[in-house]
């Protein structure tokens, strides 16, 4: 890569300071080159990450049309802007500006790897505080059996209006009686059994700290679908 | 593989094995199967027998496909392709579809026996190695358990799935008793688990014939005593010891040692003198591995039975358990050249 | 290089006659991860093959001037910066693809395909023939890994493509989509290579050897 100097090189063994400058122009086009790349691809990245985070929040609180960020910082949730970790949490909020609820993560082992889960959570509805949506962000449950935890849409609608008083239990497929209970998939119990205890302990870590009174609708300047982007970031 | 090293023929006796890779080995094994096998078909009814002869046509079909035309009258008349089937078979539940029972009985021989260069040169035991394939390809149809049939000739529709295709949706599934044990907590009576009238793998339900089959192999001298005795004694010990922290939630030495594949694994899967150590110290250390195994897995692993790989993950280890028991041969060098 | 190069000979021997993962056996830690959906094998693959023909691109070019003492680094450098570029890419386009291929893609700078063709050949040959090495090579990887994707997919799932091929009551192969499947799968291919292979050197050895035809 280097040009310059190979002009006066011979057959004899190049100096210290030829490989040197040899790999310094190498390591200085490919610094080019992997910025070049990095910016031009930036904007597309930014973008796809917020809509499926987007689509997520969306899918897991119904009614939604805009979300504000947040998150939670020694034991209080601050209006966050940077980038989603696992203290994150969004705030959903319908048409009118009115507060519909928040979407938490929690994420725990699974039967194959970690399992990361979202869910909408409703602190006041005529059935009290519940789970208004469950959503699979990450996974690598067996493919056909555990992975059912989000293909089968029997499953994800146990969450759409789920008690969380006293606490979420799993029963046998079939023998569900009560609000908080959910019906656990059939030959796949252990994969059942991880998403309602991670969403357990993540209300264990949540439901504490969040505040009394609902936080704000962000100010709405636009159409409620504009450049996902400025919603979340 | 030290197994098939000529040199480990040379230690001393005693060398229980022997005789085993001779056809009339292999019959004994089939007169020792035969009660728990026809009481299998008894129970079960005549689907579990349309599953036993799939996959004995499966293991035989593969045999003869991929052994060399010269060497296949010897090596098909020795009746151990057939038993492999058998094997597997006597490990699946009886509302199987036959297709599967069919590749499973293909693969047990195809990757279990044939790729290893046929029997005697195996390191996993290929009936366990076609029901680990099925478990991990098919794992809804593999754990779906029929009880006793409404009458002898009545065939489930699961079995007649077309090939390819998933089984009919009719099965009406039935807990096994270590399925009962792991998520309900509660025990079978040992009085049904001796019997073998519960539900389970086709061949496996009937303790007390299976041990009458094993004892008569001990007393025929084809297998070593020491593996299924220290499988025995490990795991009721062990089940002992957890039982009396929690008898609630841990099984009790009897159930451990009468339910699930433990009589068929530890009496006619664990011995096979092809995937089990020479030795008997290798032996015991064998049986100590798989008891202790069989009973961390079915208590604490994600799945109700531990028996199929305790076994498998033991016969990984038997080259290294008959390296480091191998006795000293006299007259050689010190080093363990001799055996490598 | 004392014998004339043939350009079709050169391309067409990494299909088959050398393929990288049937013959060689290289690079298989793609292979055997990112195979268990065609697709997934496609992005894979096409990935794979940028890399490799603009590393062997530079790298042929610039081949009288890269110090022999550094060019293993260089190489290094070289292939890193088409890797990182395409992950950008991927990432960018593909984004559920890029999530499911994960750590794969970066670690295509580790597959010693690349860097063996960039020290085997590119850095031996002219311009022309280390693009069309590379193109052949490259393009063999792309259909081991369609062959074991296909395989795996449509058993695992039966489909191909996303496309189903066996109707609704399909029961799928769990297995080939898990890691053990893609083993028995490459194994089960990997002997049916062996085996054409053998059949062919055994009817050669009757019938006069055709020149230049050396079978491996």
């Amino acid at each position: 890569m280097s040009e310059q100097p190979i002009q006066q090189m011979t057959q004899q063994d190049p100096t210290s300071t030829r490989l040197i400058i040899s790999m310094a122009v190498a390591g200085f086009f490919s610094g080019l080159i992997i910025i070049g790349i990095y910016l031009a691809t930036f904007d597309t990245i930014k973008e796809n990450k917020a809509r499926e985070l987007k689509e997520a929040v969306f899918r897991v609180l119904p009614g939604v049309t805009q979300m504000s960020q947040h998150r939670l910082e020694k034991d209080r949730v601050v209006p966050y802007a940077g980038d989603p970790d696992e203290n994150t949490l969004y705030a959903g909020f319908g048409e009118n500006g009115d507060f519909i609820g928040y979407a938490l993560t929690g994420a725990g082992p699974g039967f194959q790897d970690t399992i990361k889960v979202i869910y909408g959570y409703q602190p006041e509805s005529d059935m009290g505080a519940r789970l208004i949506g469950m959503w699979i962000l990450d996974s690598r449950e067996t493919p056909g059996l555990g992975d059912k935890i989000y293909k089968d849409a029997e499953f994800v609608g146990n969450f759409d209006a789920l008690s969380i008083e006293p606490t979420i239990k799993v029963v046998k497929k079939g023998t569900k009686t009560k609000n908080s209970e959910v019906d656990a998939i059939t030959g796949a119990t252990i994969s059942s059994k991880a998403v309602v205890r991670i969403i357990n302990i993540a209300n264990d870590k949540w439901l504490p700290h969040l505040p009394v009174n609902p936080p704000e609708a962000p100010p709405q300047t636009q159409t409620p679908t504009p450049s996902p982007t400025q919603e979340v970031q | 593989m030290s197994e098939q090293d000529p040199k480990l023929l040379l230690q001393p006796a005693p060398l229980l094995q022997q005789g085993m890779t001779t056809p009339q080995a292999m019959k004994d094994v089939w007169i020792a199967l035969a009660p728990a096998t026809l009481f299998g078909i008894w129970h079960f009814g005549i689907s579990s027998l349309l599953v036993i002869i799939a996959t004995i046509v499966g293991a035989v079909v593969t045999e003869w496909a991929f052994t060399p035309a010269a060497k296949r009258q010897i090596v098909l008349s020795d009746w151990s392709g057939a038993l492999t089937g058998l094997l597997l078979a006597l490990t699946l539940p009886p509302g199987l579809p036959l297709w599967m029972a069919f590749l499973g009985g293909a693969v047990s021989t195809g990757l279990g026996k044939v790729m290893w260069g046929g029997l005697g040169n195996n390191l996993f035991n290929p009936a366990l190695v076609g029901r680990a394939f099925l478990l991990a390809t098919f794992p809804i149809a593999m754990t779906t358990w029929h009880g006793a049939p409404d009458g002898f000739f009545t065939i489930h529709a699961s079995n007649l799935a077309m090939p390819l295709m998933q089984s009919a949706t009719d099965a009406i599934s039935q807990a096994t008793p270590l399925g009962l044990m792991k998520f309900e907590q509660s025990a079978t009576a040992t009085g049904s688990l001796l019997l073998g009238t519960t539900t389970g793998s086709l061949g496996e339900t009937s303790a007390l014939l299976l041990l009458l089959g094993g004892i008569f192999l001990i007393l025929r001298r084809d297998i070593d005593w020491r593996i299924p005795v220290a499988i025995f004694v490990t795991a009721a010990l062990f089940s002992m010891i957890i039982n009396s922290v929690d008898a609630m939630k841990y099984p009790a030495p009897l159930f451990t040692l009468f339910s699930g594949g433990m009589m068929l694994g530890a009496l006619f899967m664990a011995p096979d003198p092809v995937t089990s150590p020479l030795t008997p110290k290798g032996a015991i250390i064998f049986g100590v591995g798989v008891g202790l195994l069989v009973v961390l897995i079915r208590v604490w692993g994600g799945l109700p039975e531990g028996m199929m790989y305790a076994i498998l993950l033991m016969n990984a280890a038997t080259p290294l358990i008959d390296r480091v028991t191998q006795p000293r041969v006299f007259g050689r060098a010190k080093s363990n050249g001799g055996a490598k | 290089m004392a014998k004339k190069l043939d350009s079709y000979e050169e391309m067409i021997k990494g299909l088959w006659r050398e393929n990288p993962v049937f013959v060689q056996v290289l690079g298989m830690c793609p292979m055997l991860a990112v195979t268990n959906s065609a697709v997934n094998a496609v992005v894979m693959g096409v990935a794979t093959f940028f890399v490799l023909v603009s590393s062997s691109f530079l790298v042929s070019s610039f081949r009288g001037v890269i110090p022999k003492q550094v060019r293993i680094s260089i190489y290094v450098v070289i292939i890193a910066t088409f890797v990182t570029v395409a992950d950008y890419t991927l990432l960018a386009l593909v984004p559920a693809i890029h999530k499911e291929l994960g750590a794969f893609i970066p670690l295509i700078v580790a597959n010693c395909m690349i860097l063996g063709r960039q020290e085997a050949y590119a850095s031996k040959n002219s311009v022309k023939f280390a693009v069309l090495d590379a193109i052949g090579t490259a393009g063999g990887f792309m259909f081991a890994l369609l062959a074991l994707g296909g395989v795996r997919e449509i058993l695992g799932e039966g489909k191909i493509f996303g496309v189903p091929l066996f109707g609704d009551n399909f029961e799928p192969w769990v297995i080939m989509i898990l890691p053990p499947g893609g083993f028995i799968t490459l194994g089960l291919i990997l002997l049916f290579f062996n085996w054409v292979t053998a059949r062919r050197a055994a009817r050669n050895q009757l019938q006069p050897q055709p020149v230049g035809s050396d079978i491996r």
